[in-house]
Formats: structure tokens, C-alpha cells, sequence
């Protein structure tokens, strides 16, 4: 990371939500250690103690940082295309809710051509059927050889019958 | 017993063949990644995890250490033909590595990098062999304080020592250590931070933070780069072999770099990185050829390749023989190890030792075994860094989430893989350290259990964490760690530490 040589001054709002973010944390972490029992027995030290020290440096962090992004001591980021993070985050969020319904296969082909095409394969109906491919080999190896267990779906269930 | 017996009894042990096969193997995985950009061996072994839940611990083991030493190995290739580093330990191998490749002496660049790592490999797992007994030795008398004093010594070093800032460092281990709080309470069972959700009660699961945070975060942060990099690679042109001259240059810089890497790898400082920025600026300056540095100085490769493999075993001491990880690979190895229901530490050598000695040994047979795959076949791995990166990348991904899948198949466990995905996304772009997190996660709870043992067996008294001589030491070495940084960028001398980052092996 280059630090860049900024004018100073300028006011950084997406810092500004990095030290909320942290406050957020923090107060989490307060508002649970609360109700927690204080066992502390001969040590003084019981199970919400670590939590409170840690949300409190959390909240001190989350100062410094406000302070920064005041300042505008943050680095400049890198410009970023948002289409291709969007394309995996889809890819990611469409296997987590298929996975048990439609099987390993086909919920990581989709995740397989998802990423594909985040980085520049935009032909689905071609990288679709490679990533079922791909995937199904995959699930045969890990969960027939390896004693993996990984969710079968009905493309599973019609090749092994007892998946 | 000396070392020498047990090392002798270690290489019975490593000599067996599925032993090999597993060295093989995991010397083999190591070097792929390596070579490939974007990923590492701390990801490739956090993948591995929930696949060799199943197998031998101690073939397990070799074969995440196979898969370190690889990994530090692999990394020159890409560094030297395609100027970008195949992990953060061959960014110095890059400068003069590239330019000699340019020159068409790629071929002499990779054989002082790769025997350079053997010579480097070879001493350093030596080194390891003779110093861990000693070290053990001194281990055994670590009471609780002791151990707290070092976790902290190692928080703040991972964290704010090195690096382009301190307030970066330290939110990304604090976000690790708050994490690390999520779960069943070790002393009193009480559940924290788990919000009722079943699935939260055992605590974050290392590997699916470790994965999402280099596979998924990296493959992010990749696809979102704006300006993508030029990937043309360097063809090996003429012998791979060097003249008289080669070796001439390349055998002091070797064990000037193991020399330099292994001490740096052995303390809590977060990486191989610096000992090859360290050997790199020393080579510099000692050499006769000045006016070659900046244009394919073969010295420039030569120290910084060995001393980065020399810092991986380094690694292995505190790890080995204290249970103390200093890089992220190591953090991940000491989740491989617990996963077996081992805990690395001075106990180990005396419980298990037929599985600490094959594991030393079989680094130095691992390290035989690279040779032989980085010198010879170094045209197999060539043709690796030209697979496009669209399949590269889902490939990455596909067995990213396998592994999750693998060890607990539920909705629950893929959406924190995305959740922690897109954490590791937004951290590498706005300049957050990723070891730290990991490392807090890792260290947070055994930090947390030793202090609370610490504060019974002195019934609360505060000032008993520091009434020792090693821990007193050890705590103001923390300090110090934590200060001196600080003051040096307040005055505006940032840019070596900033340079001397710790990222990710």
C-alpha cells in the first residue's frame, strides 16, 4: 500500500463507516458480556471479562480511526469494477441457498461459472455445463473415494442411486 | 538421548514409503501454489484441513510442511518469469530475478534460487533439529505467565511492528480477537457472543475464516482490480545451468540469506518477508558487481531465495517447540495440529516424539525432493502459470467451498464463508493486514486461557504477570514493539516499516 500524497483535509466518508462499523462491534460485544454470569471465582477474571477488554480497545480503535479518515490519513484505494466482485458474491450466495436443494454439483457449477465469468468467460451456456462437469467429478473423488460428506441432489442421486 | 539419535530415529520414521508418498505429495501441492499468483501456502494447507480429517496425523503434518517449504520454493518461479510474486516472500526475487530473465538468463536466475533454497533448507532444518531441544529444555519451566507474555509479545509484533500502520494492524487483530470470544466460555461453559444460533457455540471455525479470508477475499480482490496485470511470461532460454561465475557469486549470498532468514523466521514477527528485504539490502551492499544491482544482480536472487526458505524452517522452532505461531501458514499448521488432538509445545517432544522427529526429518528429505521438482521439471511448472485465470479462479473457489462443505455441510457455515469472504475483500482494499486477524482468532482463546490460569494461581493479583524475569522480559519486549514503531512514523520514518510489511506466508 502507497501512501498517497494527499492534500490533507479530506473527509473520508467510507472510513468514517469502518469506525462505526468497529463501534458497532464494540457495543455488540458490551451488551452481551452483560448478561453473562460473572464467575470470576479466586481470579477476578471471568468469561466476560476478555470480551469487555477487547470491545473496549475495539471502541478505542474505532476513535483512531474517525480521527484518520478526518484527517484524510487514509491510503487512496485502488479504482475498482464493482460488475465482477457482484458476479462472485452472486455466485457464492446462489450455492449457499441451492446446496441442499439442488446438490453439490450444481450448486458449485453455478458458483464454477459465476466466477468464470467474473473473470472474463461471459458465455454461460458454455462455462455452465463445465462447472456441472467439473464439480461432479469432483463430488465423485471427494465423496465416494475420500468418505467426504457433501449434500447429493438429484443429478447425484441418478448416476449413485444410493447417493 | 542427543539430537542426532532422535534425528537418526526421525528419518527411520520419515523413510517409510506412505511417508514419503505424503512428503511427496504436499512438496508437490506446495510448489504448484507457489507458483500460481494469489495463492499460498497458508491457504492451500487451510483447505487441506478438513480433507485429511480422516487420514494419519503425522503423514498429515509432513504434508502441510512439505507444503511450506514448497510454497517458498514455487514462488521464485513466478517472481523471476512473470514479475509478479507467486506469495509475499518473493517480492525482492522479483526485482533482480525478472531482470535476469529479461537478459536471457532466466535459467542461471532459477538454479542459484532453487539450489540456493536447498542449501538454505538444508542447514536451517538442521539448525531446527539442534536448537529444539534446548529450546524445549528452557520451555519446560513456561508457567502460564510465561506463555500470556509471549502471546502478547506475538499479537504485537504480528500486528503493529512492521507494516504501513499501526491502527490498521491493530483493528484487524482486535476484529480476530473478538471473533476468537464467540463460543462456549473454555472455564465456566457459558455461551458468548452466539446470539442463540446452535452452530456459533463451538466457536468461528479457523479454516472457514482462514479460506474465505486468502481464497475468497484474494479471488475478490483480484476481479475487482481495475488495471489488470500484464501476464506475459518469460520463456526459460538457454541452460538452466550456471557457470563458474554463477557459483562463484551465489554461494555466500546462500548462507549469508540462511543466516539472516532463520533467526527472523524463528521470532514472533510475522513472516519470511523481512528476512528477505534484509538479506537483499545486504547483498547490496556487499557486493563487487554494484552497478549490476537494479539490472539482474545474480547475488539479489541468491540471498533473498535462501533466506526466505531459511525463515520457513525458523518458523517451525517457535511452533514446534513453544505452540507459538509467528506467520499465517504457521497459524493454520497449529490448527492442523489440534485437529489431531495434538498440541505443539515442549510436552509434545516428550509424548510424542517418534511424530515431532519424523516431521524434522522429513523436512530435510521434502527438502531433497524440491530440488529434483525445481530444477529439472521446472517446464511443467511454467506450463501452470499459463492456465487462464477464469478457470484458475473457479477452480480456486470450487475447492475453497468443498472444503467448507466437506467439514460441515450446512447453509449456516457458506454464508459466514461469504460473509468473512467479503470481509477479507474489504480489508485488502482498504489496506488491513490480513495475519493478524487470523493469527488473533488463533491465538485469542489459548491468550485468554492462559491469563485467566495466571490470575487464579495468583488469586487475582495483576502484578504476578510480570513477576518473573522471562516474562517481564518478554512483556517489555511487547512494549517496545508496540512504542518504537509508533514513534519512528510520527517522526516520519514510516517507509521502512511500511516496506518491511508482514502480509500473508
Amino acid at each position: 500500500m502507497s501512501q498517497s500524497p494527499d492534500t490533507g483535509g479530506r473527509r473520508d466518508l467510507a472510513a468514517l463507516i469502518i469506525a462505526a462499523f468497529l463501534a458497532v462491534v464494540a457495543g455488540v460485544m458490551l451488551w452481551d458480556s452483560a448478561r453473562l454470569a460473572d464467575l470470576g471465582g479466586y481470579s477476578g477474571v471471568g468469561p466476560a471479562t476478555i470480551p469487555r477488554v477487547v470491545a473496549i480497545c475495539l471502541l478505542g480503535l474505532a476513535g483512531w480511526t474517525a480521527v484518520a479518515a478526518l484527517r484524510g490519513d487514509f491510503p487512496e484505494r485502488p479504482a475498482q469494477n464493482p460488475a465482477p466482485v457482484l458476479w462472485i458474491v452472486a455466485g457464492l450466495a446462489l450455492q449457499m441457498l441451492l446446496l441442499h436443494f439442488a446438490g453439490f454439483s450444481v450448486a458449485t457449477g453455478i458458483l464454477f461459472a459465476c466466477t468464470a465469468r467474473a473473470f472474463g468467460k461471459t458465455n454461460l451456456a458454455m462455462t455452465l455445463p463445465i462447472g456441472i462437469v467439473v464439480s461432479f467429478l469432483v463430488w465423485v473423488v471427494f465423496s465416494q473415494l475420500l468418505m467426504l460428506h457433501l449434500p447429493a441432489g438429484p443429478l447425484e442421486h441418478l448416476i449413485f442411486a444410493k447417493g | 538421548m542427543s539430537a542426532f539419535d532422535f534425528l537418526m530415529q526421525g528419518l527411520v520414521t520419515a523413510a517409510d514409503p506412505m511417508m514419503l508418498l505424503y512428503a511427496l505429495i504436499g512438496v508437490t501441492l506446495g510448489t504448484a501454489v507457489g507458483v500460481l499468483p494469489g495463492i499460498g501456502p497458508a491457504l492451500t494447507v487451510a483447505l487441506l484441513l478438513p480433507v485429511t480429517y480422516r487420514l494419519d496425523a503425522a503423514g498429515s503434518l509432513i504434508m502441510f510442511a512439505g507444503i511450506y517449504y514448497g510454497g517458498m520454493y514455487g514462488g521464485s518461479t513466478t517472481s523471476i518469469l512473470l514479475n509478479t510474486p507467486g506469495e509475499s516472500a518473493s517480492i525482492i526475487t522479483a526485482l533482480e530475478g525478472n531482470k535476469m530473465a529479461r537478459k536471457g538468463r532466466g535459467g542461471p536466475a532459477l538454479a542459484t534460487a532453487a539450489i540456493g533454497s536447498f542449501v538454505a533448507g538444508l542447514i536451517a532444518t538442521l539448525l531446527l533439529a539442534f536448537l529444539a531441544p534446548t529450546i524445549v529444555k528452557v520451555a519446560l519451566v513456561f508457567g502460564p505467565r510465561e506463555y500470556f507474555a509471549l502471546m502478547m509479545l506475538a499479537f504485537v509484533t504480528v500486528s503493529a511492528a512492521f507494516g504501513d500502520s499501526a491502527l490498521r494492524g491493530l483493528t484487524s487483530l482486535f476484529l480476530g480477537l473478538a471473533l476468537a470470544c464467540v463460543g462456549i466460555d473454555q472455564l465456566t461453559g457459558q455461551a458468548r457472543l452466539s446470539f442463540g444460533q446452535p452452530e456459533l457455540l463451538d466457536g468461528i471455525e479457523v479454516t472457514t475464516m482462514a479460506v474465505a479470508m486468502f481464497a475468497i477475499g484474494e479471488a475478490l480482490a483480484i476481479a475487482g482490480a481495475r488495471n489488470q496485470h500484464d501476464d506475459s511470461v518469460l520463456a526459460v532460454k538457454g541452460s538452466v545451468w550456471m557457470n563458474r561465475q554463477d557459483w562463484a557469486r551465489s554461494w555466500k549470498p546462500w548462507l549469508r540469506g540462511t543466516l539472516i532468514g532463520f533467526p527472523i523466521g524463528a521470532m514472533p514477527a510475522g513472516g519470511a518477508e523481512i528476512g528477505t528485504f534484509l538479506s537483499y539490502a545486504a547483498e547490496k551492499k556487499l557486493t563487487k558487481h554494484p552497478e549490476e544491482f537494479g539490472n539482474g544482480a545474480i547475488e539479489g536472487v541468491a540471498g533473498p531465495e535462501a533466506a526466505n526458505n531459511a525463515s520457513a524452517a525458523g518458523t517451525l522452532v517457535p511452533l514446534l517447540t513453544l505452540g507459538l505461531p509467528t506467520s499465517a501458514t504457521a497459524a493454520i499448521m497449529l490448527a492442523g495440529f489440534q485437529q489431531f488432538g495434538l498440541q505443539p509445545g515442549p510436552l509434545l517432544f516428550a509424548t510424542n516424539p517418534t511424530l515431532v522427529w519424523g516431521l524434522i526429518a522429513s523436512l530435510l528429505i521434502a527438502n531433497a525432493m524440491l530440488l529434483v521438482l525445481n530444477l529439472p521439471l521446472i517446464g511443467l511448472w511454467v506450463k501452470l502459470l499459463r492456465v487462464p485465470k477464469p478457470w484458475l479462479y473457479a477452480g480456486i473457489l470450487l475447492f475453497a467451498t468443498l472444503g467448507t462443505i466437506g467439514a460441515n455441510p450446512s447453509t449456516f457455515e457458506l454464508g459466514m464463508l461469504l460473509g468473512f469472504g467479503v470481509l477479507g475483500y474489504v480489508m485488502r482494499l482498504y489496506g488491513y493486514p490480513i495475519a493478524p486477524i487470523v493469527v488473533g482468532l488463533i491465538l485469542g482463546p489459548m491468550a485468554e486461557q492462559q491469563l485467566r490460569r495466571a490470575l487464579s494461581i495468583s488469586q487475582g493479583d495483576w502484578t504476578y504477570l510480570a513477576s518473573s524475569p522471562i516474562a517481564a522480559t518478554l512483556l517489555a519486549l511487547a512494549a517496545l514493539a508496540l512504542i518504537v514503531p509508533l514513534i519512528l512514523r510520527a517522526r516520519g520514518k514510516g517507509e521502512v516499516l511500511a516496506q518491511l510489511a508482514g502480509d500473508e506466508d
